[in-house]
């Protein structure tokens, strides 16, 4: 052991974190790294792959089609050649969608949603959590390498090594027929108000507890005050509430903040899993029996609808 | 149309499971219900279907001695199932699954398969692009609009910021997030045609599917434990805690 890639795509901010994430975190598993990049020419993102610990970077360059399928028929084609052991992906949409296909296209199962990976000799050791992140469970491949890992957001933190200029390998996307011929006819993007979700400092959630539609103007109030971040439970992302780029949790965004306030929240295993890491939990639920309590630093039970016109303005009041 | 949905039975999230220490499997109790995400799935199949006189086919892996997820999915409205279980099925991974699956779809036939994005209890998310994968055709992922225009079928593709919009023609695979359609609740008249629907079973020998699992769960064993604070009754005088933390977090 040891040849570790990662799989980096590029986002409107440059190499996706994650990957950057995943990138320290296989430099601490020792051995060979590399990226494989797929994303427009750029000097200044191969630059941060490198100082994230690649050195050396395999460059796939996305047309108008959707490139998951041609992608992942390439990776498949540089694994032949490479014989990496390990492939590294983050959870993200494209992320899922390349490793997917490259699993089935190589005949290799995958192991998704890791939290943690490790290596001993020739074992290499996947674990992901369960029930809401009460419960941990390590896997171990029992095939031939090379084995492919998605794992979640947050999960390792991204660390500049000072490393070099990162080694280009130009690899051309090969053209995989109907599978690769789904096209991207327009991309559109939700303006976003306030700092970012998954970097905000402070994040203020809403559940169903909110009652209506309304009722999130109270959060924005307050996130606004506190130089915060919004962000919301699934059920008021299908109610059509708030956009789903908001939703925090197993399908939404993992974050980190060092305090998140859950307003309304029941605290479902699903939503955990997204804010558990967080350093503080204030929760506000009218239930004192409300799951979100087990983990909350502090538990407030009452209306939120009292509590937090009461907050903002005491906080106003400073 | 001919749409092939994928759809999951699960231990019902209500009533509590959990894995056996031995061998690691899940120990399900043994009602079985639909995944609740896959109702979505079999919605959209449902609406596509009658907007283009076509048909809808469920496919299911998993152990079929209770068929009453199947069972709902069909009283919404589908018109048949495929069901595959097999003793060696047991404890198989996502690879597996999506080799049996597209076996299955395959020997149906169809012009458009619907998976969730993730399954309730499984949620390794990445069945629906292993399908795509061994059926050889496009995967138009996260769907959260999904329409068919002749061949064409389009889609908005949930992304980090917004959607884009992405299409291809059929024989293609869509996958739907929650929430991309109103499920329908099944009739009275549903309930009773669909007890009389047919449901095939069919085993990995039918197929001609051989797996061999890749992965093995060598432990389970709690988290570390996150020590709850105080929870405290809103007496009026709460905001103020809530004021304290924060200063002290060094936030404000
Ligand atoms: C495959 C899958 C993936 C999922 N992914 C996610 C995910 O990424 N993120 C996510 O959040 N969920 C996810 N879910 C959904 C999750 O299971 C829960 O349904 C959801 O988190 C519940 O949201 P909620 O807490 O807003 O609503 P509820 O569970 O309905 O809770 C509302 C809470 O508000 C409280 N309340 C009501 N009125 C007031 C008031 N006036 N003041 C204070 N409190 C009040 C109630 O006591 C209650 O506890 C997923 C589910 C599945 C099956
Ligand atoms: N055993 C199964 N039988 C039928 N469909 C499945 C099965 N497992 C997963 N799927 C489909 O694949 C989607 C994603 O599942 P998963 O990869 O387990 O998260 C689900 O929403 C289902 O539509």
């Amino acid at each position: 052991m040891t040849r570790i890639w990662v799989f980096v795509e590029e986002t409107d901010e440059g190499p996706a974190t994650v990957g950057l994430e995943l990138l320290t975190k296989a430099r601490s598993l020792g051995g060979e790294l590399a990226a494989v990049y797929l994303g427009r020419d750029s000097d200044e993102n191969f630059a941060a792959l490198g100082d994230h610990g690649a050195a050396k970077v395999f460059h796939l360059t996305p047309g108008d089609a959707l490139p998951t399928a041609a992608a992942a028929a390439a990776v498949a084609v540089l694994a032949g050649q490479h014989s990496p052991d390990l492939i590294l992906f983050g959870l993200t949409y494209t992320g899922r969608d390349v490793a997917g296909r490259l699993s089935a296209r190589m005949g290799k199962t995958v192991l998704s949603n890791a939290t943690d990976i490790s290596i001993e000799g020739d074992t290499v050791t996947v674990t992901n959590e369960i029930f809401g992140g009460t419960t941990l469970v390590d896997t171990v491949f029992e095939d031939d390498a090379p084995y492919l890992v998605i794992a979640r957001p947050k999960s390792f933190p991204a660390e500049p090594s000072g490393g070099g200029t990162p080694e280009i390998e130009e690899v051309s996307l090969p053209d995989v027929g109907h599978a690769g011929s789904a096209m991207v006819t327009a991309s559109h993007t939700e303006v976003l108000e306030g700092p970012k979700l998954e970097e905000a400092a402070i994040v203020v959630a809403a559940g169903r507890g909110i009652g209506t539609e309304e009722g999130f103007k109270v959060i924005e109030e307050l996130a606004a005050q506190l130089g915060a971040a919004t962000g919301a439970t699934r059920a008021i992302v299908d109610a059509g509430w708030v956009p789903y780029s908001k939703q925090v949790g197993q399908t939404g965004k993992t974050v980190k903040p060092d305090v998140y306030i859950a307003a309304g929240v029941s605290g479902a295993m699903q939503h955990l899993v997204g804010m558990k890491d967080s350093k503080v939990i204030i929760a506000i639920n009218k239930d004192e029996e409300a799951p979100i309590f087990g983990i909350s630093d502090l538990g407030i039970v009452g209306d939120l609808h009292k509590v937090l016109p009461r907050l903002i303005e005491a906080l106003g009041n400073r | 149309m001919r749409v092939a949905v994928c759809v999951k039975q699960i231990p019902d999230p209500a009533s509590p499971y959990d894995l056996d220490p031995e061998t690691h499997f899940v120990v399900r109790p043994t009602d079985q219900v639909l995944d609740d995400t896959d109702r979505y799935g079999v919605e959209m199949g449902l609406q596509l279907a009658e907007q283009t006189e076509g048909t809808v086919t469920l496919v299911s892996m998993g152990p079929s001695g209770n068929l009453q997820g199947i069972r709902q999915a069909l009283a919404m409205g589908a018109d048949k199932a495929v069901v595959v279980d097999d003793p060696a099925l047991r404890g198989s991974d996502a690879l597996a699954t999506a080799r049996v699956l597209a076996a299955a779809i395959a020997r149906e036939g169809f012009d458009l398969v619907i998976a969730g994005t993730e399954s309730t209890d499984g949620y390794a998310g990445i069945l629906p692009q292993q399908l795509a994968e061994l059926l050889d055709v496009p995967a138009l992922t996260f769907a959260k609009k999904v329409s068919v225009d002749g061949e064409m079928v389009r889609i908005e593709r949930q992304t980090q910021t917004g959607y884009d919009e992405v299409e291809a023609s059929a024989p293609a695979l869509v996958s739907v997030t929650a929430g991309a359609v109103e499920p329908r609740y099944p009739t009275f008249k549903g309930i009773m045609q669909a007890k009389s629907k047919p449901v095939d079973s069919l085993t990995m020998a039918d197929l001609g599917v051989e797996t061999a699992a890749q992965q093995r769960i060598m432990s389970i064993r709690p988290a570390p434990e996150r020590p709850s604070g105080e929870v405290i009754e809103d007496d009026g005088e709460a905001h103020l805690k809530i004021v304290a933390l924060l200063e002290q977090a060094k936030v404000i």
